[in-house]
């Protein structure tokens, strides 16, 4: 029998936020230290006597014998949970207690609640994302550092300026409590944030990028299952993850190499995620609130509904783009607003478009700024200037697939002066 | 074919991550699995407790804890079988408790009786 991939880290997000509501906020190490000790003894117990028939049990039923010793022997030197307090002092009521709290339903409710915990208003937001991965996904100090593209020194030094804050409360956010409408969209822009590091953020190591993707997804997952989370704005950014996330397979190529969304083999996406996505945004558009999140995804449905680029529905995708700026207005925004007036009015109609882009000097380290205008310049004929924009856009590619797609398109304009193109 | 015992003494427990520890445990599995398929386990043995009681001497004094250093510590054992003490010693060097800091495999050939 083979142990499922990162078993282990998802029964550390579990088993810490089951412990965590049970031991307190502040003594969230505690909680650390008990699930690291599970882990030891699964170390040395498996790998002899065989791998149990349902390992995340075993491991559960570990972290809970040893969650029982630390809390008899702790608990005149200790406070705990404050509102479990009592129960957790008489012999009677403690092993109940600790079995209801390690009970799977209310696992997921404490996994959903640390997260809410990590999400703290008093944590700038790569911190609190940084503690959602380390605590609810159950990253390492390195893989976080990883993820974030960050040193293991500094991520430390991250992590243990938010667990100090989360040490300041005794108990897991609750979601019934005053500030939840205000957490909530915490949360939802922390795993947004997650998503994004996983889906644009592509370094060399791809595998680990589309596992934060997944972890997102999980983590999302969790918030439109829950009555109390699963608001209109939650299931339209679950919306959004399912439909950037069937594009996931196409968005590099069999070397590795990244695709644009124009040249992407559209057969390679995940038309059970389309499917996933389209129902989540249906079932999103209740309520009378329109988010960002809702109109991210109607324009990412419009895409996953074209079956091949050439019949994307630009008109809707720029009236989306519009709608979105005047939520959400930033010069990214404008910038794919502009491509997609590229897209449906022609090359020069989406250069003017750019150009009158409010706060444009702010996307100049911005790669993806350079190379439009390089790949609009190249549209109109102008290789000279598309050369010198996708020289600008080499300049501040971020990673080596950057690297290797930015050179490719600059390459192309360089070779194509030998021929007349005939266009896109 | 001689009969050998492995006693394993990891040191003190270390930090892992989760992923960290779910890959040592893998490592740990394919050394055994390797071992078992070339017909060398006899017995995969036993984990054991880290605490327990010390009877010693003619007072049969009990006292807490093996011994006072954790790396003294035997955390197993297994019975392995080899064609002699060298390549027993050499099957041992394939095994993750040396990726450990303090990590040690005591290979100890079983008396042959008669």
């Amino acid at each position: 029998m083979d142990l499922g991939d990162h078993l282990f880290r998802r029964e550390s997000g579990r088993i810490v936020a089951a412990l965590t509501r049970i031991f307190g906020i502040h003594n969230l190490a505690l909680a650390e230290d008990v699930v690291q000790d599970a882990f030891c003894r699964a170390i040395e117990v498996w790998p002899f006597r065989g791998i149990p028939d349902n390992p995340s049990a075993w491991l559960m039923a570990t972290a809970r014998n040893r969650a029982i010793d630390v809390l008899r022997r702790e608990r005149t030197a200790r406070t705990f949970a404050p509102e479990l307090g009592r129960l957790l002092e008489s012999e009677w009521t403690l092993v109940p207690m600790v079995d209801e709290a390690l009970a799977g339903s209310a696992i997921k409710d404490d996994v959903l609640r640390m997260m809410f915990s990590c999400c703290d208003p008093r944590l700038s937001e790569e911190v609190q994302i940084a503690l959602v991965l380390h605590l609810a996904c159950g990253f390492g100090i390195d893989e976080t550092a990883a993820a974030f593209l960050s040193t293991e020194a500094a991520m430390y030094k991250r992590l243990s300026r938010g667990k100090k804050v989360l040490a300041g409360s005794t108990r897991l956010f609750d979601l019934t409590d005053a500030d939840f409408a205000a957490r909530l969209s915490a949360v939802q822009r922390a795993l947004y944030l997650l998503f994004n590091e996983g889906y644009h953020g592509a370094s060399a190591e791809s595998a680990v990028r589309t596992e934060l993707c997944r972890e997102a997804v999980r983590l999302m997952t969790l918030l439109v299952d829950h009555p109390l989370t699963a608001q209109p704005s939650s299931l339209a950014l679950a919306a959004l993850m399912h439909l950037h996330a069937a594009r996931l397979p196409g968005r590099l190529d069999a070397a590795g190499n990244l695709n644009s969304l124009f040249d992407q083999d559209r057969s390679r996406w995940d038309s059970r995620l389309i499917e996933q996505g389209l129902e989540l945004l249906n079932l999103a558009a209740t309520g009378s609130e329109l988010t960002a999140y809702h109109v991210e995804a109607a324009i990412a449905a419009v895409h996953a509904k074209a079956l091949r680029a050439e019949d994307t529905d630009w008109n809707r995708i720029v009236t989306l783009y519009d709608l979105l700026l005047t939520i959400r207005p930033s010069p990214v925004v404008a910038l794919n607003r502009a491509i997609a007036v590229a897209q449906s009015e022609g090359a020069e109609c989406g250069l003017n478009a750019i150009r009158a882009i409010a706060g444009v000097e702010r996307l100049v380290d911005y790669p993806f700024y350079h190379a439009a205008l390089g790949e609009l310049e190249h549209r109109c004929h102008r290789d000279d200037l598309a050369r010198a924009h996708f020289q600008a856009a080499l300049a501040c590619a971020r990673n080596p697939m950057e690297q290797r797609y930015l050179q490719q398109r600059l390459d192309s304009c360089a070779s194509s002066q030998m021929s007349i193109r005939t266009g896109r | 074919m001689s009969e050998f015992v492995y006693l394993y003494r990891s040191g003190g427990r270390p930090t892992r991550s989760a992923e960290q520890a779910q890959q040592e445990m893998q490592r740990w599995m394919a050394w055994l699995k390797d071992l078992a398929e070339k017909g060398h386990v006899k017995d995969p043995g036993h984990p054991l407790e880290r605490s327990g009681k010390l009877v010693s001497g003619k007072a049969r004094s009990v006292t807490d804890g093996p011994f006072a250093e954790t790396k003294d510590v035997i955390g197993g054992y297994t019975l392995v079988q080899a064609a002699d003490l060298n390549q027993a010693v050499a099957l041992a060097a394939g095994c993750p408790i040396f990726e450990i800091a303090d990590g040690t495999v005591e290979v100890r050939p079983v008396m042959k009786l008669g």
